[in-house]
């Protein structure tokens, strides 16, 4: 059983891993970062992941990111 | 200095750093950091006993005992070791003196997170998303051109360049645009050095990105001219990509891992199926497409690209090169330690004196060093390192790990292109990169060509070019040039050796292809949309208008003209008849290398506003040898009567010899040949003078702003606030036992009032 909780917290490790790298996880960080700013507040709602995602990428039409060599 | 010796660092330059008493403590107090570090407990010295030791035999056995081969274990060692070294205590000698980071001020990604381009990130997750934006095909390419002056040279180089000039530059860029916010390197030299120093060192770093795309464009061209298979592989990444953005967009918004899935299996389908769709007649004939043409393919791409959506093409094509870059490179380094191929290249060839080498031209002093230049020292980084990675940094003494140690390991993908390149067979090296001029194409001039050299060991014959063809599933290899197709050589031969055998070699070499022409693609794309943004900028101070991005007209025009610029150079070299690469190859590694002089020049200036001119050695050792290697490169460029060297020297001889009423020289068999390499060195020789002014006009104003820093004994900065931090993790990869312990406390907080995520 150990050995098998363990390759289950590696995959895990590595699968949050891999979506930090690749950015998977900028919607979860916005809403926490959005919950921690106007908390359940009605009046500010978040952004759904549709609209979050699309706002995101629409940003870069605009504010390019550098590729290197 | 304003910094006596009891006073623990940071402590005078923010007085009212005073924590939230309720929160658990934000830093660990410079005398636990102190302790840790010099606990040396038995153990640990038995441990950097052991690195000293082995990097000490390693380096013994490359530039000692050079028998008649040289294990490539032995520069995975030296690197690895040097670097380990290197990081432990230089990168910490940095932090402690120069830098001195504070925890217990907020990064920008905490006094400005807005949850989208200001967010704390993971060290771990930010080092590999960090990493993935500094490496591309540069590390990969200029260690196989430099691999002509031997081994021994472009090793040294790559590690200790690394270690004292490159991985610096990165850390100290990052760390003073975290300090600023996250401003960008142009808005930096604005700040310090003022209007003329600013203005040169934002057309400099205009000018020299058209360089650089241009020429990973040729580099691409070079790769998959007259290569059915790669043509139709890599054509496939923009289908892919395609798909990969709508799925995105419409289907299953920020699922990015498993689009990436998908794409990498498309991808791996397209290799595949290009080697049968190659094997047809119509696929072979209908995907043979020649350098010129080819090239214009690529500048129409790259115009339409950067005016396309990000999300269509761009983002998704990012994450797949970001995805295939990990990956390779550590599936590259795992075979390399498996295979531990035996390299038979002298440890110094005869070209590294005599300046006369096939593939690229010149003397080991200057020209190795701007041959190699990503790897060792790449002024691009500071580019990255000054905007993005600084708004994501959640500590201020990560920047250590990310910003140096992020630099490590691009030098550690050098050290393996390097290994790839010198594991190949020295004749088929040179066949591959003489230029078409030197073997006029074909097998039996190739052959001719090499083995007139006159190297001792290398005997190549018409089979080993043919059947080495063969096994890559090309039509020739002989003068493919550009370091592409010799890397991917190099890579397939090893690979075979893990996996699949000769038959799977022609897979591996595509394999290989494909993974270079995803990272300049996505180079080439990204570069022309932030040039475009430079050149709106600055054309807005004259024309408003332009300075709105989002009118249409004006981004078409500025794509147009960044388009324009960098594809003429593209198209000189495409068609040069001396060879392109190896006139242009060194023309891209001095522009880079000048911007890394700009960005140091930059940085010795923040360092001297900062009052800390004990310690402006760390800085000035790196920028002096940038600026006199590419100043001396500069004006041999431009200076030296030797033609193969000097552009103008090679202007005059071609234009003495059209007065002359010749209809052919040197390597120009026509009259329009002789004035297009009039042309072309003229472009290139006002370019170095271009770049050469801008650059001493950047450190000329870089001196002036140290001096007069050092004559007032000012202690002005240009750093934003500091504004106390309330959130704790740890510095470097893995935690210390003081930092578990602090981040036990953090721990026992309730998980609301965490904000971000520990795994």
């Amino acid at each position: 059983m150990g050995a098998l909780l363990a390759v289950r917290s590696a995959a895990a490790g590595l699968a949050w891993y891999v979506k930090g790298v690749l950015g998977e996880d900028a919607y979860e960080k916005y809403c926490d970062h959005h919950a921690a700013v106007h908390g359940t507040d009605a009046a500010v709602p978040a952004m759904t992941a549709r609209e979050f995602w699309r706002e995101r990428v629409d940003r870069q039409d605009t504010n390019p990111q550098g590729r290197c060599c | 200095m304003g910094h006596p010796s009891s006073v623990p660092p940071g402590a005078t330059d923010n007085p009212d750093l005073s924590q939230d008493p309720a929160l658990p403590p934000v830093a660990l107090t410079p005398e636990v950091h102190e302790a840790e570090e010099r606990n040396w407990t038995p153990v640990k010295i038995a441990v950097w006993l052991a690195i000293a030791l082995l990097g000490g035999l390693s380096w013994v056995m490359l530039a000692v005992v050079r028998g008649e081969t040289v294990n490539a274990i032995w520069f995975v060692f030296a690197a690895i070791c040097t670097y380990l070294i290197g990081y432990r205590f230089y990168s910490n000698y940095i932090q402690k003196h120069l830098l001195r980071p504070d925890d217990r001020r907020a990064t920008p990604a905490e006094y400005k997170a807005d949850g989208k381009d200001y967010a704390s990130t993971d060290r771990r997750v930010l080092f590999g998303h960090h990493f993935a934006a500094i490496a591309g095909a540069g590390p990969l390419v200029g260690p196989v051109l430099a691999a002509q002056m031997g081994y021994l040279p472009g090793t040294i180089w790559i590690i200790v360049g690394v270690v004292l000039a490159g991985a610096v530059q990165d850390y100290l860029v990052l760390f003073f645009s975290m300090r600023r916010g996250g401003r960008s390197l142009g808005q930096m030299a604005r700040d310090e050095l003022g209007r003329v120093g600013g203005t040169a060192a934002l057309i400099a770093t205009l000018t020299i990105m058209v360089i650089i795309v241009a020429i990973l464009a040729l580099v691409v061209v070079n790769a998959l001219a007259e290569s059915p298979w790669g043509v139709f592989s890599v054509s496939m990444t923009i289908p892919i990509a395609l798909f990969m953005g709508c799925y995105l967009r419409f289907l299953r918004p920020g699922k990015v891992t498993e689009v990436s899935i998908i794409g990498f299996v498309l991808l791996i389908a397209a290799i595949i199926g290009g080697g049968a769709i190659a094997g047809t007649e119509w696929g072979a004939a209908f995907f043979h497409v020649e350098k010129v043409p080819l090239a214009i393919g690529i500048i129409v791409y790259g115009f339409i690209a950067a005016i396309l959506p990000v999300w269509l093409l761009l983002a998704p094509r990012d994450y797949l090169s970001t995805f295939m870059k990990i990956g390779t490179i550590g599936m590259l380094a795992a075979a390399i330690v498996i295979v531990r191929p035996e390299i038979t290249v002298p440890a110094v060839t005869e070209f590294a004196s005599s300046g006369t080498g096939p593939v690229v031209s010149g003397t080991l002093f200057p020209f190795l060093f701007v041959t190699i230049a990503c790897g060792a020292l790449s002024g691009f980084h500071a580019l990255i390192a000054s905007g993005t990675t600084p708004k994501l940094i959640e500590k201020e003494r990560q920047s250590r790990f990310i910003g140096y140690g992020g630099m490590l390991m691009e030098s550690f993908v050098a050290i393996m292109a390097l290994v790839a390149a010198l594991s190949i067979d020295q004749g088929i090296y040179y066949a591959m990169n003489a230029s078409p001029a030197l073997t006029g194409g074909t097998v039996q001039g190739a052959v001719a060509f090499v083995n007139g050299l006159g190297l001792t060991g290398v005997n190549l014959t018409p089979e080993m070019l043919t059947e080495t063809a063969r096994n890559v599933g090309e039509e020739s290899i002989v003068s493919r040039t550009g370091g592409a197709p010799t890397l991917s050589v190099g890579l397939a031969n090893i690979m075979q050796q893990v996996a699949g055998g000769t038959g799977m070699m022609a897979f591996w070499y595509h394999f290989a292809i494909m993974f270079e022409a995803l990272f300049i693609l996505t180079a080439v794309d990204a570069g022309t949309r932030v040039a475009r943004f430079m050149l709106q900028d600055t054309l807005g101070n004259i024309i408003p208008k332009f300075k709105d991005t989002g009118w249409r007209t004006g981004a078409w025009i500025c794509t147009g003209i960044m388009v324009a610029a960098w594809g003429a150079v593209l198209v000189m070299g495409v068609t040069d008849p001396l060879g392109g690469i190896n006139t242009l190859f060194p023309l891209f590694g001095i522009a880079n290398q000048l911007l890394a002089a700009i960005a140091l020049a930059v940085c010795m200036a923040i360092v001297a506003k900062r009052g800390l001119f004990k310690y402006i050695w760390i800085v000035a050792l790196p920028l002096g040898f940038a600026a006199v290697v590419t100043i001396t490169a500069s004006f041999l460029k431009i200076f030296s009567s030797v033609p193969g060297v000097g552009y103008f020297a090679q202007n005059a001889a071609f234009s003495q010899a059209l007065a002359d009423g010749e209809t052919s020289f040197g390597t120009a068999t026509s009259v329009a040949a002789m004035e297009a390499v009039v042309r072309n060195t003229m472009v290139q020789g006002i370019l170095s003078i271009v770049f050469v002014t801008l650059a001493l006009i950047v450190i000329f104003t870089a001196l002036q702003a140290t001096w007069t820093a050092w004559k007032n004994r000012s202690n002005a900065t240009s750093e934003d606030p500091a504004v106390p931090s309330r959130v704790f993790a740890p510095s470097g990869l893995i935690a210390t036992p003081a930092e578990k312990a602090n981040q036990a406390e953090w721990d026992k907080r309730p998980a609301a009032t965490r904000k971000v995520r520990q795994h």
